[in-house]
Protein backbone atom coordinates (compact mmCIF):
# COMPACT_ATOMS: atom_id res chain seq x y z
CA UNK A 1 0.00 0.00 0.00
CA UNK A 2 1.91 3.17 -1.07
CA UNK A 3 1.74 6.37 1.86
CA UNK A 4 -1.23 8.02 0.00
CA UNK A 5 -3.59 5.44 0.71
CA UNK A 6 -1.98 4.90 4.72
CA UNK A 7 -2.84 8.84 5.09
CA UNK A 8 -6.74 8.40 5.98
CA UNK A 9 -6.45 5.11 7.75
CA UNK A 10 -3.82 6.56 10.38
CA UNK A 11 -6.15 9.96 10.77
CA UNK A 12 -9.39 7.48 10.84
CA UNK A 13 -7.55 5.55 14.13
CA UNK A 14 -8.47 6.78 17.70
CA UNK A 15 -5.13 7.79 18.20
CA UNK A 16 -4.72 10.36 16.10
CA UNK A 17 -8.80 11.66 16.10
CA UNK A 18 -9.09 15.37 15.88
CA UNK A 19 -5.96 16.22 14.46
CA UNK A 20 -4.56 18.52 11.97
CA UNK A 21 -4.67 16.37 8.72
CA UNK A 22 -1.48 18.68 7.71
CA UNK A 23 0.45 17.04 11.05
CA UNK A 24 -0.35 13.29 9.85
CA UNK A 25 0.92 14.43 6.27
CA UNK A 26 4.18 14.86 7.82
CA UNK A 27 4.35 11.80 9.45
CA UNK A 28 2.63 9.41 6.70
CA UNK A 29 6.12 8.71 5.33
CA UNK A 30 7.60 7.11 8.59
CA UNK A 31 4.20 4.62 8.07
CA UNK A 32 3.94 1.32 6.49
CA UNK A 33 0.99 -1.03 6.69
CA UNK A 34 1.84 -4.43 8.14
CA UNK A 35 -0.13 -7.36 8.87
CA UNK A 36 1.28 -9.98 12.03
CA UNK A 37 0.47 -13.43 12.44
CA UNK A 38 -0.56 -15.17 16.02
CA UNK A 39 2.74 -15.91 17.82
CA UNK A 40 4.69 -12.95 15.72
CA UNK A 41 7.11 -11.26 18.36
CA UNK A 42 7.00 -7.74 18.13
CA UNK A 43 9.50 -6.43 19.88
CA UNK A 44 11.78 -8.14 22.92
CA UNK A 45 12.66 -6.52 26.13
CA UNK A 46 15.76 -4.85 25.87
CA UNK A 47 15.96 -4.34 22.00
CA UNK A 48 16.30 -0.82 20.11
CA UNK A 49 12.81 1.12 20.89
CA UNK A 50 12.20 1.62 16.82
CA UNK A 51 8.99 0.96 15.79
CA UNK A 52 5.32 2.67 16.95
CA UNK A 53 2.26 0.78 16.15
CA UNK A 54 -1.54 2.11 16.12
CA UNK A 55 -3.52 -1.51 16.03
CA UNK A 56 -5.93 -1.92 13.55
CA UNK A 57 -7.29 -5.34 13.93
CA UNK A 58 -6.87 -8.17 16.53
CA UNK A 59 -4.50 -8.44 20.11
CA UNK A 60 -1.22 -7.95 20.76
CA UNK A 61 0.18 -9.12 24.73
CA UNK A 62 2.77 -6.81 26.49
CA UNK A 63 4.40 -9.32 28.47
CA UNK A 64 7.53 -10.17 30.65
CA UNK A 65 9.44 -13.01 31.40
CA UNK A 66 9.87 -13.91 35.45
CA UNK A 67 12.52 -16.66 36.24
CA UNK A 68 11.04 -19.74 37.15
CA UNK A 69 7.11 -18.58 35.99
CA UNK A 70 7.79 -18.11 32.44
CA UNK A 71 6.13 -15.33 30.76
CA UNK A 72 3.38 -13.59 31.97
CA UNK A 73 0.81 -11.22 30.41
CA UNK A 74 0.89 -8.18 31.78
CA UNK A 75 -1.86 -6.05 29.26
CA UNK A 76 -3.73 -6.90 26.28
CA UNK A 77 -3.81 -4.25 23.47
CA UNK A 78 -6.42 -4.07 21.32
CA UNK A 79 -8.12 -2.84 18.13
CA UNK A 80 -8.14 0.83 17.89
CA UNK A 81 -5.01 0.96 20.47
CA UNK A 82 -1.12 1.51 20.33
CA UNK A 83 1.62 -0.70 21.34
CA UNK A 84 4.65 1.19 22.76
CA UNK A 85 5.98 4.80 23.69
CA UNK A 86 9.48 3.63 23.96
CA UNK A 87 10.22 5.12 20.90
CA UNK A 88 9.58 8.36 21.93
CA UNK A 89 11.70 8.35 25.14
CA UNK A 90 15.37 8.16 26.13
CA UNK A 91 17.06 5.42 26.90
CA UNK A 92 14.81 4.34 23.51
CA UNK A 93 14.58 0.49 24.37
CA UNK A 94 11.84 -1.87 25.06
CA UNK A 95 10.72 -2.51 28.89
CA UNK A 96 8.57 -5.56 27.50
CA UNK A 97 8.25 -8.29 25.02
CA UNK A 98 5.04 -8.06 22.60
CA UNK A 99 3.42 -10.85 21.00
CA UNK A 100 0.39 -11.34 18.90
CA UNK A 101 -2.22 -13.38 20.24
CA UNK A 102 -4.48 -13.26 17.39
CA UNK A 103 -3.71 -11.70 14.06
CA UNK A 104 -3.07 -7.96 13.48
CA UNK A 105 -3.25 -5.33 11.01
CA UNK A 106 -1.68 -2.73 11.87
CA UNK A 107 0.36 0.72 10.92
CA UNK A 108 3.53 0.57 12.20
CA UNK A 109 5.83 4.27 12.35
CA UNK A 110 9.58 4.13 11.76
CA UNK A 111 10.43 5.22 15.88
CA UNK A 112 13.23 7.51 14.43
CA UNK A 113 11.58 9.32 11.34
CA UNK A 114 8.56 10.02 13.90
CA UNK A 115 11.18 11.59 16.76
CA UNK A 116 13.33 13.66 13.87
CA UNK A 117 9.68 15.06 12.31
CA UNK A 118 8.71 16.30 16.26
CA UNK A 119 11.84 17.55 16.55
CA UNK A 120 11.41 19.68 13.23
CA UNK A 121 7.51 20.73 13.93
CA UNK A 122 7.00 21.24 17.60
CA UNK A 123 3.15 21.53 16.89
CA UNK A 124 3.36 17.50 15.81
CA UNK A 125 5.72 17.35 18.66
CA UNK A 126 3.44 18.46 21.67
CA UNK A 127 0.72 16.84 19.65
CA UNK A 128 2.34 13.75 19.67
CA UNK A 129 3.55 14.25 22.99
CA UNK A 130 -0.47 14.93 24.69
CA UNK A 131 -1.52 12.06 23.08
CA UNK A 132 1.11 9.35 23.76
CA UNK A 133 0.81 11.07 27.58
CA UNK A 134 -3.26 10.26 27.63
CA UNK A 135 -1.85 6.37 26.91
CA UNK A 136 0.32 6.57 29.70
CA UNK A 137 -1.58 8.18 32.16
CA UNK A 138 -4.59 4.97 31.07
CA UNK A 139 -1.66 2.69 31.53
CA UNK A 140 -0.37 3.99 34.83
CA UNK A 141 -4.22 4.43 36.42
CA UNK A 142 -4.86 0.94 35.09
CA UNK A 143 -1.60 -0.37 36.93
CA UNK A 144 -2.18 1.33 40.06
CA UNK A 145 -5.66 -0.65 40.19
CA UNK A 146 -3.70 -4.00 39.27
CA UNK A 147 -1.49 -3.16 42.04
CA UNK A 148 -4.43 -2.80 44.47
CA UNK A 149 -5.11 -6.27 43.62
CA UNK A 150 -9.02 -5.35 43.72
CA UNK A 151 -10.60 -9.30 43.90
CA UNK A 152 -8.23 -10.56 45.91
CA UNK A 153 -9.41 -11.49 49.45
CA UNK A 154 -8.73 -8.92 51.67
CA UNK A 155 -10.04 -6.21 49.01
CA UNK B 1 -31.91 16.42 52.48
CA UNK B 2 -32.01 12.94 53.19
CA UNK B 3 -33.20 11.30 50.23
CA UNK B 4 -36.44 9.35 49.88
CA UNK B 5 -36.52 5.86 50.94
CA UNK B 6 -37.76 3.27 48.74
CA UNK B 7 -40.03 0.05 49.38
CA UNK B 8 -37.91 -2.93 50.25
CA UNK B 9 -39.12 -5.48 47.52
CA UNK B 10 -38.70 -8.97 48.91
CA UNK B 11 -39.91 -12.70 47.69
CA UNK B 12 -41.49 -14.06 51.01
CA UNK B 13 -41.89 -12.07 54.29
CA UNK B 14 -40.95 -14.34 56.86
CA UNK B 15 -42.87 -14.27 59.84
CA UNK B 16 -39.99 -14.32 62.48
CA UNK B 17 -37.19 -12.80 60.11
CA UNK B 18 -34.76 -13.25 63.30
CA UNK B 19 -35.58 -17.25 63.50
CA UNK B 20 -33.75 -18.83 61.51
CA UNK B 21 -35.05 -22.05 58.68
CA UNK B 22 -32.74 -25.59 59.49
CA UNK B 23 -31.44 -26.39 55.86
CA UNK B 24 -29.44 -29.46 55.38
CA UNK B 25 -26.18 -29.31 53.22
CA UNK B 26 -26.90 -31.37 49.92
CA UNK B 27 -23.76 -30.24 48.20
CA UNK B 28 -20.47 -28.77 47.82
CA UNK B 29 -18.59 -28.02 45.02
CA UNK B 30 -15.28 -26.39 44.46
CA UNK B 31 -15.54 -23.34 41.60
CA UNK B 32 -11.64 -22.01 41.61
CA UNK B 33 -8.93 -22.58 43.89
CA UNK B 34 -10.39 -20.59 46.40
CA UNK B 35 -14.25 -20.04 45.72
CA UNK B 36 -16.50 -22.66 46.48
CA UNK B 37 -20.52 -23.41 46.51
CA UNK B 38 -22.48 -24.64 48.59
CA UNK B 39 -26.15 -26.32 47.96
CA UNK B 40 -28.41 -26.50 50.62
CA UNK B 41 -32.32 -27.86 50.82
CA UNK B 42 -35.06 -26.96 53.90
CA UNK B 43 -35.43 -29.51 56.48
CA UNK B 44 -39.47 -27.83 56.21
CA UNK B 45 -40.31 -28.87 52.70
CA UNK B 46 -43.05 -26.01 52.76
CA UNK B 47 -40.49 -23.27 53.22
CA UNK B 48 -40.73 -20.70 50.46
CA UNK B 49 -38.10 -21.32 48.03
CA UNK B 50 -38.70 -18.01 45.83
CA UNK B 51 -36.52 -14.91 45.80
CA UNK B 52 -35.44 -12.06 43.58
CA UNK B 53 -31.65 -12.43 42.06
CA UNK B 54 -29.33 -10.12 44.21
CA UNK B 55 -31.34 -10.93 47.33
CA UNK B 56 -29.30 -12.43 50.46
CA UNK B 57 -29.42 -15.03 53.21
CA UNK B 58 -28.40 -14.70 56.62
CA UNK B 59 -26.43 -17.90 57.72
CA UNK B 60 -25.34 -19.25 60.76
CA UNK B 61 -23.48 -22.55 61.01
CA UNK B 62 -24.28 -23.43 64.91
CA UNK B 63 -21.04 -22.46 67.53
CA UNK B 64 -19.36 -20.02 65.25
CA UNK B 65 -21.64 -17.36 64.07
CA UNK B 66 -23.51 -15.78 61.30
CA UNK B 67 -22.70 -14.23 57.74
CA UNK B 68 -24.53 -12.26 55.10
CA UNK B 69 -24.28 -14.34 51.65
CA UNK B 70 -25.66 -13.75 48.04
CA UNK B 71 -28.16 -16.42 46.92
CA UNK B 72 -26.39 -17.39 43.69
CA UNK B 73 -28.05 -19.65 41.83
CA UNK B 74 -30.78 -19.60 38.91
CA UNK B 75 -33.47 -18.79 40.32
CA UNK B 76 -35.88 -21.27 38.19
CA UNK B 77 -34.02 -23.97 40.15
CA UNK B 78 -36.54 -23.98 43.08
CA UNK B 79 -35.59 -27.14 45.25
CA UNK B 80 -32.47 -25.53 46.70
CA UNK B 81 -30.75 -22.46 47.93
CA UNK B 82 -26.82 -22.01 47.15
CA UNK B 83 -24.30 -20.00 48.57
CA UNK B 84 -20.81 -19.24 46.67
CA UNK B 85 -18.10 -17.68 48.61
CA UNK B 86 -14.50 -18.14 49.46
CA UNK B 87 -12.77 -18.17 52.77
CA UNK B 88 -12.28 -15.19 54.25
CA UNK B 89 -13.05 -15.18 57.85
CA UNK B 90 -14.49 -18.09 60.76
CA UNK B 91 -18.12 -18.24 59.14
CA UNK B 92 -17.23 -19.11 55.26
CA UNK B 93 -14.18 -21.21 57.23
CA UNK B 94 -16.73 -23.24 59.02
CA UNK B 95 -19.03 -23.07 55.96
CA UNK B 96 -16.05 -24.83 54.25
CA UNK B 97 -15.70 -27.69 56.99
CA UNK B 98 -19.27 -28.46 56.14
CA UNK B 99 -20.26 -31.78 54.85
CA UNK B 100 -23.34 -33.25 53.07
CA UNK B 101 -26.13 -33.87 55.37
CA UNK B 102 -24.79 -31.19 57.94
CA UNK B 103 -27.24 -28.55 59.03
CA UNK B 104 -27.36 -24.56 59.22
CA UNK B 105 -29.54 -21.83 59.66
CA UNK B 106 -30.62 -19.63 57.19
CA UNK B 107 -32.69 -16.10 57.47
CA UNK B 108 -34.21 -14.94 54.69
CA UNK B 109 -34.51 -14.15 51.61
CA UNK B 110 -33.53 -10.26 52.43
CA UNK B 111 -32.82 -7.03 50.99
CA UNK B 112 -33.46 -5.43 47.27
CA UNK B 113 -32.48 -7.44 43.82
CA UNK B 114 -31.80 -6.51 40.68
CA UNK B 115 -34.17 -4.15 38.40
CA UNK B 116 -34.60 -7.09 36.06
CA UNK B 117 -38.42 -5.62 35.40
CA UNK B 118 -36.74 -2.20 34.48
CA UNK B 119 -34.64 -3.70 32.06
CA UNK B 120 -37.23 -5.34 29.81
CA UNK B 121 -36.99 -4.07 26.30
CA UNK B 122 -33.59 -1.97 26.84
CA UNK B 123 -29.86 -3.09 26.10
CA UNK B 124 -28.66 -4.68 29.52
CA UNK B 125 -25.05 -3.94 30.71
CA UNK B 126 -23.87 -5.94 33.53
CA UNK B 127 -20.10 -5.23 35.47
CA UNK B 128 -18.63 -7.98 37.45
CA UNK B 129 -15.55 -8.16 39.36
CA UNK B 130 -14.18 -11.14 41.13
CA UNK B 131 -16.72 -13.24 43.76
CA UNK B 132 -19.01 -10.71 42.62
CA UNK B 133 -19.89 -12.50 39.61
CA UNK B 134 -21.86 -15.02 42.04
CA UNK B 135 -23.99 -11.81 42.96
CA UNK B 136 -24.45 -10.97 39.49
CA UNK B 137 -25.20 -14.99 38.46
CA UNK B 138 -28.84 -15.39 39.30
CA UNK B 139 -30.12 -12.13 37.26
CA UNK B 140 -27.74 -13.62 34.58
CA UNK B 141 -29.44 -16.42 34.65
CA UNK B 142 -32.83 -14.71 34.39
CA UNK B 143 -31.90 -12.78 31.75
CA UNK B 144 -30.82 -15.46 29.49
CA UNK B 145 -33.57 -17.45 30.32
CA UNK B 146 -35.94 -15.22 29.03
CA UNK B 147 -33.66 -13.47 26.44
CA UNK B 148 -36.53 -12.18 23.69
CA UNK B 149 -37.35 -9.80 26.57
CA UNK B 150 -34.07 -7.70 26.38
CA UNK B 151 -32.08 -6.14 23.85
CA UNK B 152 -28.20 -6.33 23.80
CA UNK B 153 -26.78 -8.56 26.86
CA UNK B 154 -23.20 -7.40 27.80
CA UNK B 155 -21.17 -8.85 30.68
CA UNK B 156 -17.62 -7.19 31.16
CA UNK B 157 -16.27 -9.73 34.01
CA UNK B 158 -12.62 -9.17 35.60
CA UNK B 159 -11.16 -11.63 37.50
CA UNK B 160 -7.28 -11.65 38.92
CA UNK B 161 -6.34 -14.95 36.76
CA UNK B 162 -8.41 -17.08 34.02
CA UNK B 163 -8.01 -19.68 36.66
CA UNK B 164 -10.43 -17.44 39.04
CA UNK B 165 -12.99 -17.02 36.61
CA UNK B 166 -16.51 -18.15 37.86
CA UNK B 167 -18.90 -20.20 35.24
CA UNK B 168 -16.75 -19.38 32.24
CA UNK B 169 -17.94 -22.60 30.64
CA UNK B 170 -21.80 -21.46 30.87
CA UNK B 171 -20.55 -17.93 30.27
CA UNK B 172 -18.73 -19.05 26.94
CA UNK B 173 -21.48 -21.22 25.55
CA UNK B 174 -23.67 -18.36 25.74
CA UNK B 175 -21.25 -16.22 24.03
CA UNK B 176 -21.57 -18.86 21.37
CA UNK B 177 -25.10 -19.28 20.84
CA UNK B 178 -25.15 -15.62 20.34
CA UNK B 179 -26.87 -15.04 23.51
CA UNK B 180 -24.30 -12.44 25.44
CA UNK B 181 -21.54 -10.25 24.57
CA UNK B 182 -18.69 -11.42 26.86
CA UNK B 183 -15.67 -9.52 27.61
CA UNK B 184 -13.82 -11.28 30.28
CA UNK B 185 -10.35 -9.75 31.74
CA UNK B 186 -8.04 -11.07 34.17
CA UNK B 187 -4.93 -8.81 35.64
CA UNK B 188 -2.42 -11.51 34.74
CA UNK B 189 -2.33 -14.64 32.48
CA UNK B 190 -0.17 -17.20 31.40
CA UNK B 191 0.39 -17.28 27.37
CA UNK B 192 -1.98 -20.01 27.21
CA UNK B 193 -4.67 -17.01 27.80
CA UNK B 194 -6.03 -15.66 24.74
CA UNK B 195 -8.43 -13.13 25.97
CA UNK B 196 -8.18 -9.99 27.74
CA UNK B 197 -5.33 -8.97 30.44
CA UNK B 198 -5.72 -5.40 32.41
CA UNK B 199 -8.83 -3.69 34.01
CA UNK B 200 -12.16 -4.36 33.61
CA UNK B 201 -13.00 -0.20 33.49
CA UNK B 202 -10.77 -0.35 30.15
CA UNK B 203 -13.26 -2.74 28.33
CA UNK B 204 -16.38 -0.57 28.95
CA UNK B 205 -15.86 1.82 26.24
CA UNK B 206 -16.02 -0.79 23.56
CA UNK B 207 -19.26 -2.51 24.82
CA UNK B 208 -22.13 -2.20 22.24
CA UNK B 209 -24.96 -0.33 24.00
CA UNK B 210 -28.02 2.48 23.67
CA UNK B 211 -26.33 4.93 26.20
CA UNK B 212 -29.49 6.44 26.31
CA UNK B 213 -31.77 3.87 27.17
CA UNK B 214 -29.23 0.87 28.32
CA UNK B 215 -29.30 -0.41 32.24
CA UNK B 216 -26.38 -1.43 34.29
CA UNK B 217 -25.90 -3.83 36.96
CA UNK B 218 -22.34 -3.34 38.71
CA UNK B 219 -21.16 -5.85 41.26
CA UNK B 220 -17.66 -6.38 42.41
CA UNK B 221 -14.84 -4.84 45.22
CA UNK B 222 -15.96 -1.48 45.54
CA UNK B 223 -13.33 0.43 44.55
CA UNK B 224 -13.79 -1.63 40.72
CA UNK B 225 -16.85 -0.50 41.48
CA UNK B 226 -15.94 2.88 41.34
CA UNK B 227 -13.53 3.36 38.29
CA UNK B 228 -16.41 1.30 36.52
CA UNK B 229 -18.90 3.82 37.23
CA UNK B 230 -16.69 6.81 36.26
CA UNK B 231 -16.16 4.71 32.85
CA UNK B 232 -20.26 3.97 32.22
CA UNK B 233 -20.71 7.79 32.91
CA UNK B 234 -17.82 8.80 30.66
CA UNK B 235 -19.57 6.12 27.80
CA UNK B 236 -22.97 8.42 28.56
CA UNK B 237 -24.92 6.18 31.11
CA UNK B 238 -26.71 8.65 33.67
CA UNK B 239 -26.79 7.51 37.28
CA UNK B 240 -29.94 6.71 37.13
CA UNK B 241 -29.39 4.09 34.61
CA UNK B 242 -26.70 2.18 37.01
CA UNK B 243 -27.97 -0.43 39.87
CA UNK B 244 -24.61 -0.93 42.20
CA UNK B 245 -24.16 -3.27 44.88
CA UNK B 246 -23.09 -2.73 48.12
CA UNK B 247 -21.31 -4.52 50.76
CA UNK B 248 -21.26 -3.73 54.48
CA UNK B 249 -21.17 -5.06 57.51
CA UNK B 250 -25.01 -6.62 57.87
CA UNK B 251 -25.52 -7.90 61.09
CA UNK B 252 -29.26 -8.12 62.01
CA UNK B 253 -30.29 -8.13 58.36
CA UNK B 254 -33.91 -6.69 58.98
CA UNK B 255 -32.82 -3.05 60.04
CA UNK B 256 -32.62 -2.70 63.28
CA UNK B 257 -28.62 -3.31 64.38
CA UNK B 258 -27.55 -0.40 62.31
CA UNK B 259 -24.11 -1.69 61.64
CA UNK B 260 -25.09 -1.58 57.85
CA UNK B 261 -26.13 1.79 57.87
CA UNK B 262 -24.87 4.31 55.09
CA UNK B 263 -26.03 7.75 55.60
CA UNK B 264 -29.30 7.40 55.53
CA UNK B 265 -29.58 4.33 53.68
CA UNK B 266 -29.25 0.30 55.99
CA UNK B 267 -27.60 -1.45 53.55
CA UNK B 268 -29.60 -4.96 54.43
CA UNK B 269 -33.12 -3.42 53.81
CA UNK B 270 -32.56 -0.54 51.44
CA UNK B 271 -29.90 -2.73 49.59
CA UNK B 272 -28.15 -4.29 48.94
CA UNK B 273 -28.84 -3.59 44.99
CA UNK B 274 -29.08 0.55 44.83
CA UNK B 275 -29.36 2.72 41.97
CA UNK B 276 -26.67 4.22 41.97
CA UNK B 277 -27.68 7.94 42.35
CA UNK B 278 -28.95 7.89 45.65
CA UNK B 279 -26.26 6.47 46.93
CA UNK B 280 -23.43 8.61 44.55
CA UNK B 281 -22.90 11.09 46.99
CA UNK B 282 -22.03 8.57 49.40
CA UNK B 283 -19.56 5.81 48.07
CA UNK B 284 -16.38 8.49 48.19
CA UNK B 285 -16.69 9.36 51.92
CA UNK B 286 -14.22 7.62 54.06
CA UNK B 287 -17.42 8.04 56.96
CA UNK B 288 -20.73 8.84 57.15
Amino acid sequence: MNTQTLEPIIRGHPFFDGVNPALIGLIVGCARNARFEEGHILFREGDPADSFYLIRDGRVAVEAMIPQRGYTTVQTINAGEVVGWSWLLPPFKWHYDARVIKPVRAVVFDGKCLREQCEKNHDLGYEMLKRISQVIAGRLEATRLQLLDVYGANA
Amino acid sequence: MAPMLETVPTAAVQPEPMLPELFRVQRLRQDSHDTFAIELVPLNPAFPMAFVPGQFVMAWVMGVGEAPFTLSHDPAETGHWELSTRVVGNVTRALRQLKEGDIVGLRGPLGTGWPLEQAVGRDVVLVAGGVGMSQLWPALCVLMRQRKNYERVSLVYGARTPEDLLYYTQLRQWKEAGLLELYCTVDRATRAWKGHVGVLSTLIPRLPCDSASALAMVCGPEVMTRFALYELGARGLAPEQIYIYLQRNMQCGIGLCGHCQLGPFFVCTHGPVFRYDRVQSLLTKPEV
